[in-house]
């Protein structure tokens, strides 16, 4: 735990000029959602970094969730809800009506907050997203990229001898790391973590976090969390929802050492949320 | 007699609650939450003892004393029913009944007259005697439990352990029906192989089962091979499960995850009503109007289509089982959890996918056992086949000629004025107990598969 929390602070002090110069790989403009009559989102504008964690935190109910599944626009199987703004994947409109959900979500993938393995074996697991995207063309590939999905989620080294059982048959944390190793699977630029680890025990927490920190080389993290303290081991820019506002974002030391923001503040020092 | 003595009980038994209840109030005094039972509790556990112990004894009363009296009716008259044969005895009793009580005798004679007097005679005192033995045993559990309502005393296990008792009964009243009707079916079934070889009846070839009443009877062969039945079940049960299955199933899936909270609202309630449109409407809806609709198309393509048809059958009984299969199914979809959805979703698959190859694999077991309770209840299903699929026990496989069915046979052997003794009417038995069989391996089977398959996805 030590060491890590080295690693994460480390990592987020040498990157710290550089984070919020880093290249902007996502970014919400105005977004507005409406679930019905009932506002959930007031006028967000969030860039998200390439090659970056970013941790969405703020009290229950404050939007982190609804912004996050904007990203991916997981939001469409909500009938009743609605997304004005604009949220751009690089330089294309994501909720412009000639993008394709299903490309989309290939590109923006997700991790639940609950682990949910399909009741298929480990291997059908991983196997899924690429079977579905065409993205292997004979058995020896999807091999590879099995492996290789596992080996990245550092899941490989305890599952290798037994891919041909169910999933679900795995502990809590070993099924999150199936449900990130899948995620992966389908090589996403982007993917969403909401709250991850909540369904977990501390230790493999520790083991989520540490892979988290290991796949912002390849991969932009978004992660939303009511832990203070992953926020502030993991990610390198914070942003602070409440109540369907985005009051404050900016590099993770900076928000938990000086808050500009009175309520950033209160929520941090945990005097509510 | 009897009713008025089971009022008396009842009415008895709740007076006794109230009574109980107050005692137990005033045994209670201002200490009612330290008391052990509630005084309703000594009010139930009294009635318990004022009503229960009478009545079982009235039921044993009223089983054994007619036969009490008919005894001591038959040793008095003894020199009159000498030598006469069962039923004589019998009728001689009838009859004496009969007017003892205002009934119509058939053959009135002074023997008989002094007999009835005698049995009125027993019966007045037998229900005076019943009477006061019922009271008698009322009062006494009445006094007991009266007896029993102190402070400490533990009323409410008493009467948790009579309600036990009673669930006890009710359940045993179901399994026991159960197992009484196997029971006839299967020693009724033993008499049917007596007459007919095993063999011949499950793998004969010939079902023509009408048994010669007289030596010189023509046309009755009384050929007992259920082969033709066999096989007319399961040509229609798998014309009507081909119907029902697809749009069963695929209704089930355009409900679950396509449709608008609106549609399906209205859509459900649709569906379940086809389920409680009786089996005879769907019966002549078969024979009035699909079968000749197929006869009329089939001749137009210049095929020969029995007017009475297996497919006509078939298909209007897989259309009333499509709810069984929408519904159950639907459940089923739904049951699987919201976060698979999600998860497959999030991988960028659509939602024809997600329902292929994640959907339908978690919820197969559900849907299999689903199918196989259909199928059940096609198999069973007697009306729609009688009406639309004829009675000709033709072993075919073809599905516009006529056929018939196991069921339909059971119902053509026991109508009418049947010996209940002949080869015929026993054959219901047997191919009651066939059906019985096969029916429940069909539910042990999916009742297994759902067992073992269950939860698999939590």
């Amino acid at each position: 735990m030590s060491k890590k929390n080295e690693n994460g602070k480390s990592a987020a002090e040498s990157g710290n000029g550089a984070n919020g110069d880093r290249r902007i790989k996502m970014s919400g403009r105005k977004v507005n959602v409406f679930y019905g009559s009932k506002q959930a989102l007031f006028d967000v504008d969030l860039d998200i970094r390439e090659n970056n964690v970013t941790a969405l935190i703020g009290p229950s109910g404050c939007g982190k969730s609804t912004f996050l599944r904007c990203l991916n626009r997981m939001n469409d199987t909500i009938d009743v809800c609605k997304v004005t703004g604009e949220i751009k994947l690089d330089e294309t409109d994501i909720y412009n009506s000639d993008v394709d959900v299903v490309e989309l979500r290939a590109r923006v993938g997700m991790v639940f907050q609950k682990p949910n393995p399909f009741p298929k074996s480990i291997f059908e697991n991983i196997a899924y997203g690429p079977r579905i995207h065409g993205m292997a063309r004979n058995k020896a590939e999807l091999d590879e990229t099995v492996v290789n999905s596992l080996k990245r989620a550092g899941l490989y080294e305890e599952v290798k001898d037994r891919l041909d059982e169910p999933g679900t048959g795995l502990s809590g944390g070993q099924q999150q790391r199936l449900c990130i190793a899948r995620a992966i699977a389908v090589s996403p630029e982007v993917i969403l973590m909401d709250e991850p680890c909540s369904a977990l025990d501390p230790i493999a927490t520790a083991k989520v976090e540490e892979l988290i920190d290991e796949l912002r080389e390849n991969y932009t993290i978004v992660i939303v969390t009511h832990s203070m303290q992953q926020a502030a081991r993991v990610s390198q820019r914070t942003a602070f929802f409440h109540l369907g506002i985005l009051v404050e974002e900016g590099d993770t030391d900076q928000i938990f050492t000086n808050p500009k923001d009175e309520r950033t503040q209160d929520y941090i020092t945990g005097r509510f949320g | 007699m009897f009713s008025t003595l089971l009022a008396v009980l009842v009415i008895a038994a709740i007076v006794g609650y109230f009574a109980a209840r107050n005692r137990a109030y005033a045994v209670a005094g201002d200490k009612l939450h330290g008391m052990h039972s509630l005084p309703s509790f000594h009010g139930a556990n009294m009635a318990i003892w004022v009503a229960i112990p009478a009545f079982l004894v009235m039921c044993v009363w009223a089983v054994v004393s007619p036969r009490v009296i008919d005894g001591m009716v038959l040793s008095q008259y003894s020199d009159a029913v000498a030598g006469l044969s069962t039923l004589e005895v019998n009728s001689f009793l009838r009859d004496a009944r009969a007017i003892a009580f205002g009934g119509i005798a058939s053959f009135p004679n002074p023997e008989r007259e002094a007999a009835a007097e005698t049995i009125s005679a027993l019966a007045f005192a037998n229900n005076v005697i019943m009477a006061a033995v019922i009271v008698t045993i009322a009062v006494c559990g009445g006094l007991f439990a009266w007896g029993r309502i102190t402070y400490r005393a533990r009323a409410r296990h008493h009467v948790e352990g009579a309600l036990k008792i009673l669930l006890m009964v009710c359940s045993a009243v179901a399994i026991m029906t159960t197992i009484g009707i196997v029971m006839s079916l299967i020693f009724e079934s033993i008499r049917f192989f007596g007459k007919v070889p095993f063999q011949e009846f499950l793998f004969g070839l010939h079902w023509s089962p009408q048994t010669a009443l007289r030596a010189d009877q023509v046309g009755s062969s009384g050929a007992f091979g259920a082969i033709p039945l066999f096989v007319g079940t399961l040509l229609i049960t798998v014309i009507a499960i081909s119907v029902a299955a697809p749009v069963g199933l695929l209704a089930a899936i355009y409900l679950s995850d396509y449709a608008g909270p609106k549609f399906r609202a209205v859509a459900k309630p649709v569906l379940e009503i086809l389920a409680g449109v009786p089996t005879v409407v769907y019966g002549f809806f078969a024979a009035l109007t699909v079968a000749p609709f197929f006869r009329n198309t089939g001749e137009s393509m210049g095929l020969t289509v029995s007017s009475e048809s297996a497919l006509a059958a078939g298909v209007v009984m897989g259309i009333m089982i499509i709810p069984f299969v929408s519904s159950l199914s639907d459940d089923v979809i739904n049951a699987v959890p919201q976060s698979l959805r999600d998860g497959s979703a999030g991988l960028g698959a659509t939602k024809s996918e997600t329902i292929r190859k994640v959907i339908l694999p978690a919820a197969l077991p559900g849907i299999v056992s689903a199918l196989l309770l259909a199928v059940s209840r096609a198999i069973g299903e007697t009306m729609i086949v009688v009406m639309a699929a004829g009675l000709a026990a033709n072993l075919t496989i073809n599905p516009l000629e006529a056929v018939t069915t196991v069921t339909v046979q059971i119902v053509t052997l026991l109508v009418g004025d049947q010996e209940f003794d002949s080869a015929k009417t026993l054959a219901a038995f047997a191919l009651g107990l066939v059906l019985f069989c096969v029916t429940l391996c069909l539910n042990f089977v999916a009742l297994r598969v759902v067992q073992k398959y269950r939860e698999q996805y939590d």
